[in-house]
Order: C-alpha cells, then structure tokens, then sequence
C-alpha cells in the first residue's frame, strides 16, 4: 500500500511539473522584453538542470530502498562496518562543485546583462522614468517629456528604458513580471532598473514588496506602443492635462488607493528624488538642484554609486 | 479608562473575540483542574523549579507543540483566504497579522524550541553526562524563552499583533506606519526568547566540550551532538546580532532614536542586513540538529554505521562558516550592483556543495543496509527527495538575476516552506517518534504513526508545490486576496485543500499520542529500536542521574558496540552522586523580566521601573546565594538501579 502512495506522489511531482514547463505560459516564463528573456532563459535552463539531480538522487533512493530492504534479505545478513571512501566522496564533492562552477558563470553573466542598458537597444538613448511609490499607488515622472502620471506606465517599444526608483513611505518593490525581475524602491535612495519592451502590448506592473494595509492592490497598467504613438501620447497629454501643482502632489500622496491620473509637469521640480551618495551631504545640495544634469551624473556613474551604497 | 484604553485590539474581529473567549476558558479550566487535583505543589517542586535537563526538555516540547498548532492555524486561515478570488474571510491588515504572527511562531517559538527540546533531552545522554554544565543557567534559559513566547501571544488578545511581517522591514515597522504596539511586542518578545536561546547556546558549547564520557573524543561524538554542537556555535555567533537589532529597533520606536529612519541620518537598508545576518544562520541553527537527527535514524534503520563520518562533520564546518557569507540572498534587488549580487550569489551556491554531500552518504548509509521501515526511517526516506527539491530550488534562487524575478513571489515562499518543512518539521517529528520510548517508556503507534507520515506528505506537495507555479506566473507573497482575471484561483485552492491535508497529519499526530498513552504495551526495554548510541544504554525511564556510572567510550556508537563486539560500557562501582538543587530562582527572575517586557510594551514606565529594580534586585540576591548542590548517596542509587533493572524483566 505504502509503495502505491509512493506512485502516485510521484506522479503528482511529475504531472505539476510538466504543467510547469508547457502547456500555459506562465507570466514570468513568456518574457517580452530582453532583460525578461535572460531570465527566463536562466530560469529554463536551471530548472532542467536541478530536474536532473532530483532524479538522480531519487533513483539511487529508490534502488537502495528496493535492493536492501530488510524484507529482502536473509535473516542472517550482517551489514558491513563502512567508514567511507575518498574516491566515492571525491566524486560526489566533484559533480556539485562542477555544477556550481557552471551555474555561476551564467549567474555573474546574467548579473551584469540586467544590470545595464539591455543588448541591441544601445544606439537609442533610453528613456529614463522616474518610479516612486506611495502608500499605496505609483507615481511616474517623465523628465523629458515633462509629464507625470499616476498608477499607469506608457512606454515606447524597441527603445531602452531606465526606470529611477524611489519611495514614499516603506520599501516597494518595482516589478513588470514580462518585461524583467524587480528591484526595490526605497526612500533614502535611488536605485536603477533597467528595462525594455520588444514589442507593443500591455503587461502588468505590480509593488511586490509588501508595504502594509494596501499592498494587495497596489499595482499599475503597462502598455508598450510605437515610438509615433508615444510621442502622440506625449503631445496629448501636453494639450490636455492640468499641471501638477505641490499641492496636487501633496494630496497623492494621502495613504489610500487612486486611479489613474495625468499631469503636465513632474513633482521632480518640487520634490526632487533622494540622488545622493550616503554620508556626503555636501553632494546633496548639488545633485538635487537641476534634474536635467542630474541624469548624466547618474548615467556615468551609476554603477559607482551603487558600489557606494553597499559599502555601508 | 485612558489607561485601559491602550490594551484594546486596534482592529477586532469575531475570530479574535472568539480566541479570546476560548484561551480565558482554558485558563479557567487549567486552574480549575490544577486546584482540584491538588497538583499545585507537584507543578512547582517537579516542573516550575527543577534544573534536570530532561524536565526542562519536555517543557520545551511542550511549548514546540502548542506553537505548531498556534502557527498551523494561522497558515490554514492564510490558505483559506487565498484559496478563492476576492475573499472576504480576512480584511487585509488581520491578514498581514496572521501571516507576521505565522512566521515569528513557526521560526522562533515552534522550530526553535523544538531543536532546543532535543538539545536538552539528548546531549548530556549522548555524551555520558549527568546534566548540562550549567543546570541553572538551563532552566533560565527555558523560563526566558517562555516569558518571550507568553508575551508574544498575548499580543492578538492585548493590544494588537505585529503587522510588518516576520522580517519586519523599518520603514514599515516603525510608528508612522505600523500605529499599534504589535510591533513593540515583536520587538521585545523575541528579545526576550532570544536571550535565552543564546543562554542555551553557550550552556551546550560548554556541556559538550567539557563534559563528554572519557574516551569520547570529539571525533567519537555522535552525530547528533557533532550537529548541536556546531548549531550552538552559530547561536553564540548570530544571536547577538538580533539582540542589537532588536534593541536598536525597540529604541527607534520608544525613545525616537533614528537608526532605521529614513531621514536624520539613520538607514532602513541596515535592518534588513542585520536582520538577515542573523536570519540566514538561524535557518542553519534548525536544520543542522535536524541533520544530525537523520543521522541517527538512517543508520540505526539501514542497520549500519554512518557512512563518511568525517566527511559529514566537515559538510557541517563549512556550511557554519559559509552560513555568515550569504545573508545577502535575501534582498538581491536592493541595488547593490553586480559585483555584489555576483558574490553572494556563487557563496550561496556554493552551500550546495557540502549539503549535497550529506545526502550522499545518507543514501550510502542505506546502500549495503538492511533497511528496516519504521515511523522514524518513512520520515527521513521522505525527507531525501522532498528536502533535495527544495534544495535545488534555492539553487535557482540563488541565482540572483533571476531571483529578480523569484524574489518576493510565491515562488520563495514555496521554497523555504519545501526546506524547512522536510527538513526541520519531519526531523522534529521522526526524533520525537524515535526517543519517544526513551522519554516516556512506551512507543507510539506504529501503523498511525505511518499513516500520519503520508498524510502529512501528500498534503504537503498539494499545499506547497502549487506556489512555485502561482510564483512564477506573477503572484507576490503576503497578498491578502488577488481578483479572478489572475488565474491564481485553481492553484490557490489545491494549495488550500493541501493545508488541509496537513492539518489532518498533525491532529493524527496528536491522536497517537493520546492512542499509545492508552494502548501501548509499557514493556518495551530500554532498547527497542535495537539502536546504536550511548543514550539507548541507561535506563528507561532514565533515572535523575542519567548513569549510575559514567560510561566509557571508544567508538561513536558505544553501545552497539556493547552489544555486538563485546566492549564493556560501565566500569567500576557506583559512588555517590553530585547533583544540583532545584530552584525557584529562574522561574521568579523570568516572571519580574515578564512584567518589565510587558510595561515596555506598552511604555508604562513607572511599572518598568519598579520590575527593573525587582530585576536587579533578584540578580544581586542570586550573587550572594551560596548553594553547592546536594549529593544522591550509594545506596539509594543502588536502589533505584535494582527497581529499574526489575521493571524490564
């Protein structure tokens, strides 16, 4: 009876992971942008590899089992005394470490692919979104294009896109599940994520980081367009919506939950975001003033100032 | 009213009115029955002021059992809430609640205990000793531990529970965002159970290098004691990192210190890596004791001696070490860059390395045995592939570009639910079944005990493998409900109908021992399991003094090799036995330390001033008292001796 159960656990392993691998594309494993790819590529590649070892420690689990089995063995049968073998355990220190050695080479190399501008979207300069969140909605400044909106993200397909995040209140983490993996928003500093959408479509973009009361529902619409419809976006939004005065931010900022909304003008000009290095506090004052210059300071030295932060 | 006003819970609910009505009941009953059985005495002379290692283990069993249920029905709620779209059961901030209540319970006030329960029963057994090396210190340790976990239960019916989660991240923690004085209590009740769990962890380092049977050389130490002792190093080492931690986040919330503020120079990203300094060893402090106790059990059933002994003790040595290089993993998305993340990302791979050389020669252990199938050996065969699925995945995991996408989901919760329950749940379950005869001299049942092993197993594949698939497909952790168009809803309901399985395992598990109390034949020896290390030699019951003469030892099982190669285990004649006193101290210094927690709680300060100086006051009285133990003479030793040498015939 025992083995049957065995069975038919085994069966329900093997069926749950099959549903894994095929059938419905799970968000995370139907990428549609390149940073996605990468790990959805690491993703599908470990979960084979991982498989793999399963089986193999689950088939000699299940051949000792079967093949020394008291029940199968005569009554006299005495074990031997076994202290172990260095070859035998060579081998079985060997493999892993051959495998570890292989996993980190993907891993550091995936590491810095995410961590910069994704390849192929080099020749455009990215567009750089500010993200900040507040208790419980998204806020998303377009310097450039001096607009702002809320709960909602536009973005222009085939073009590479900085997002600068920060946060209101606790950490958020900033998650589009198709377009890449998170990172956090935090309110002290700044951090980068570096994404890009392949082709026009709409995803969904969520806090994953919980942040209290409202965190279930804190999450935002993404829709990837045409570079010329971005730009009619962009326009429109110009001829349309009202500027966001301190004030208006002011309010947004209330805890509670919102809809989307637009505004011409970015709260960056009245609040600017925590761009600083820790400790330093000379730089703040310089740093925060201009937010147009700010952004090449960032750009070249991003990766220095992330190393910063983490020698803190 | 003012004054009681703060006492009242924030946001009130009929289930926690309910839990009120129930635990005023069963307090009622408790002493209703105490008083009426005249137990009173009994309960403080044998339980409240005893310093023996084995009572003060079979408290912390008892503690371990309460919490998992505690804990397990907080996780069936979670399940419930979760298993359909826009759920209703919960609101939000009664769900952050339970699932902050849910991890800190499970973590600190269930698995913790638990080891620390074998830690207490078995080392001074398995080493040849009559206590630990500091009896007093023992059962401080245990009285600190209790007030801490007192004080964080009373946090859902006084005040409010903690709500920024079991990591309790500031800013979210800090007073601005989390109003009740839930947070308060995290802050303190886990102080409290901390100090003495670092209490315990310098106690058993000593016990274990000063007190070990002659001949038993470390490198002759069973396997369990070889696992608690490096677990109990950890502990020295990663305990007070959370007692700073902790008392700089009670001062940030208290007095407005600003250590985790995000303005006047303070810094939230520093809880976080605090946190998991500490957090990351902690998970290594329960699996390695559980590790150990696998060991135990697989070479007792396959018959045979632990296969690579050495090569297992290593294993252990460089995971401690590697313990403290990982803690980075746990916030990966943090912006440190990628040099960083790439670092912490190959360290926590390279943790596989020697834990995957544990379940190697646990296989090679079985390889040439003769595998006996009992409750004990069914938890540690299930334990092997469940415990190498979830294995594998935090090797996925540790990959760190794409724990972007793994990080905060269910996916992870998945995870550490897959290493943590194989790997530590059903080692506690599996020792509790295999020393259960020790302990209490009868067994449990065999056939429920089998039973509740697959039930428990099934259920736990419904419950947990369901989340790494919801994980992927976008569902974050510590949602309290999701809407329909995410898909969530089928998967999120096998994984509720597998907590239910689960739950049905576990009042199995108490059924068994209701079932053998009554049923069990009670002469069963001191041996049944036919077992292999010096604790199945003494008696059962095991006598106060454990060994009416010291054991010696030449091998790491002793005692089978008494039984099959002829080596004589006790030497010599009996001689008078020293023995400590029991004490009232413990208990009493742990009650004043209750009440100064409780008013810190709550910043009372005039009754956390009066129990401060109680505090003082008690430890003052303890530096002057003089007591040098008592000693039990031969011939009551003797008689003792021949009474249980007559009971097994």
């Amino acid at each position: 009876m025992n083995k049957k159960i065995k069975w038919i656990l085994l069966t329900m392993v093997f069926t749950i992971a099959t549903v894994l691998t095929g059938c419905e594309p799970l968000l995370v494993l139907d990428p549609k942008g390149p940073q996605a790819q990468t790990q959805a590529d690491d993703i599908m590649l470990s979960i084979f590899l991982m498989a793999g070892i399963v089986i193999v420690i689950l088939a000699i689990l299940i051949f000792v089992l079967v093949k020394y089995r008291a029940s199968n063995q005569s009554a006299d049968y005495e074990p031997p005394h076994i202290e172990g073998s260095p070859i035998v355990e060579a081998i079985c220190i060997g493999i892993p470490i051959i495998i570890v050695i292989f996993l980190s080479v993907i891993s550091v190399d995936s590491n810095y692919k995410v961590e910069t501008t994704p390849e192929g979207y080099e020749d455009q300069e990215p567009l750089i979104v500010y993200a900040s969140s507040s208790n419980w909605k998204w806020h998303f400044s377009y310097p450039e294009e001096n607009i702002e909106t809320v709960n909602y993200l536009y973005i222009p397909a085939g073009r590479a896109l900085e997002f600068k995040l920060y946060s209101y209140g606790p950490i958020t983490s900033f998650w589009i599940p198709q377009l890449g993996g998170q990172k956090y928003a935090m309110s002290d500093m700044v951090t980068t994520l570096h994404l890009a959408a392949d082709a026009p479509g709409e995803f969904m973009g969520r806090n994953a980081n919980f942040s209290g009361a409202g965190f279930a529902e804190n999450t935002f619409d993404v829709t990837a367009m045409t570079p010329t419809e971005f730009d009619e976006w962009v326009e429109e939004v110009h001829e349309t919506a009202a500027p966001l005065t301190e004030e208006k931010f002011d309010e947004l900022l209330e805890p509670g939950h919102l809809g989307r909304s637009t505004y011409t003008g970015t709260h960056l000009e009245f609040a600017p975001a925590p761009e600083h290095n820790h400790g330093t506090t000379e730089s703040d004052s310089t740093n925060t003033e201009d937010v147009e210059s700010e952004h090449e300071h960032h750009d070249s030295s991003s990766t220095n100032e992330e190393s910063d932060h983490s020698n803190h | 009213m003012d004054f009681l006003e703060r006492f009242a819970i924030p946001h009130p609910s009929f289930l926690i009115y309910g839990a009120m009505v129930s635990i005023a009941l069963t307090m009622i009953a408790l002493v209703i029955g105490i008083t009426y059985f005249k137990k009173w005495g009994y309960l403080w002379r044998e339980w409240i002021t005893t310093v023996d290692h084995k009572r003060i283990g079979i408290m912390y069993l008892l503690v371990a059992l309460l919490m998992l249920f505690r804990g397990g029905v907080d996780a069936v709620m979670m399940r419930y809430q979760l298993s359909m779209p826009d759920n209703t059961f919960l609101d939000s901030q009664h769900y952050n609640e339970v699932f902050s209540t849910h991890g800190v319970v499970m973590i600190l006030f269930m698995a913790m205990p638990f080891i620390t329960f074998f830690f207490n029963y078995l080392i001074p057994l398995q080493i040849g000793a009559r206590d630990v090396a500091f009896p007093r210190l023992n059962a401080l340790s245990f009285w600190f531990f209790f007030m801490g976990m007192a004080l964080f239960n009373m946090s859902f019916i006084v005040g409010g529970s903690p709500d920024a989660g079991w990591t309790s991240y500031f800013p979210l923690a800090n007073n601005e965002f989390s109003t009740s004085v839930g947070t308060n209590y995290y802050m303190i009740a886990i102080q409290l159970a901390g100090i003495g769990t670092l209490m315990t962890g310098i106690n058993f380092i000593t016990t274990i290098l000063r007190m070990r049977a002659p001949g038993m050389k470390l490198m002759k130490m069973p396997m369990f004691t070889w696992s608690a002792f490096i677990a109990n190093v950890i502990i020295v080492f990663a305990f007070p990192v959370l007692t700073v931690l902790l008392a700089m986040g009670t001062m940030d919330r208290l007095f407005g210190t600003n250590f985790f503020t995000t303005d006047n120079g303070g810094m939230d990203m520093l809880w976080a890596n605090l946190f998991w300094v500490w957090g990351h060893p902690e998970v290594y402090i329960l699996i390695l004791p559980a590790f150990g106790l696998y060991s135990e059990i697989i070479s007792t059933f396959a018959r045979r001696n632990l296969y690579g002994y050495k090569s297992m003790v290593a294993s252990m040595v460089v995971i401690s070490v590697f313990s403290f290089m990982v803690w980075a993993h746990h916030f990966f998305t943090m912006g440190q860059g990628p040099l960083t993340n790439s670092i912490f990302s190959i360290t926590t791979m390279a943790i596989a390395i020697p834990t995957g050389v544990k379940i190697f020669n646990w296989l090679f252990t079985l390889w040439k045995g003769k595998i006996v199938m009992t409750t004990p050996m069914l938890y540690s065969i299930l334990f092997i592939p469940l415990f190498t699925l979830g294995g594998v995945t935090g090797v996925m995991l540790a990959m760190s570009a794409a724990d972007y996408q793994y990080h905060n989901t269910m996916f992870l919760v998945a995870h550490f639910h897959n290493v943590i329950i194989p790997g530590v749940v059903y080692a506690m379950i599996a020792g509790l079944t295999f020393y259960w005869p020790k302990m209490f001299g009868f067994m449990l049942n065999e056939k429920i005990g089998k039973w509740t092993a697959w039930i428990i197993s099934i259920g736990f594949v419904l419950a947990f493998i369901p989340m790494y698939i919801t994980g992927l497909d976008g569902q974050a952790r510590r949602m309290y409900t999701y809407s329909e168009s995410t898909g969530f809803s089928i998967l999120n309901m096998v994984a509720f109908i597998g907590a239910g399985v689960m739950a049905v395992g576990f009042v199995l598990l108490v059924y068994n021992i209701y079932y053998s109390i009554r049923y069990s034949p009670r002469n069963i020896g001191s041996d049944p399991w036919d077992a292999r290390s010096l604790e199945w030699s003494t008696h059962t019951p095991v006598p106060e003094y454990n060994y009416a003469i010291i054991p010696q030892v030449e091998s790491t099982q002793a005692f089978w090799d008494s039984k099959k190669n002829g080596h004589e285990l006790f030497k010599g004649k009996i001689e008078k036995i020293h023995m400590p006193n029991n004490s009232g101290w413990p208990f009493i210094f742990s009650c004043i330390f209750f009440v100064f927690a409780f008013s810190m709680v709550f910043s009372m300060w005039p009754v956390a001033i009066v129990s401060l100086i109680g505090i003082l006051g008690c430890m003052i009285y303890r530096s002057f008292e003089k007591d040098h133990g008592r000693y039990i003479s031969v011939e009551e030793i003797e008689e003792t001796e021949a009474k249980l040498r007559g009971d097994q015939k």
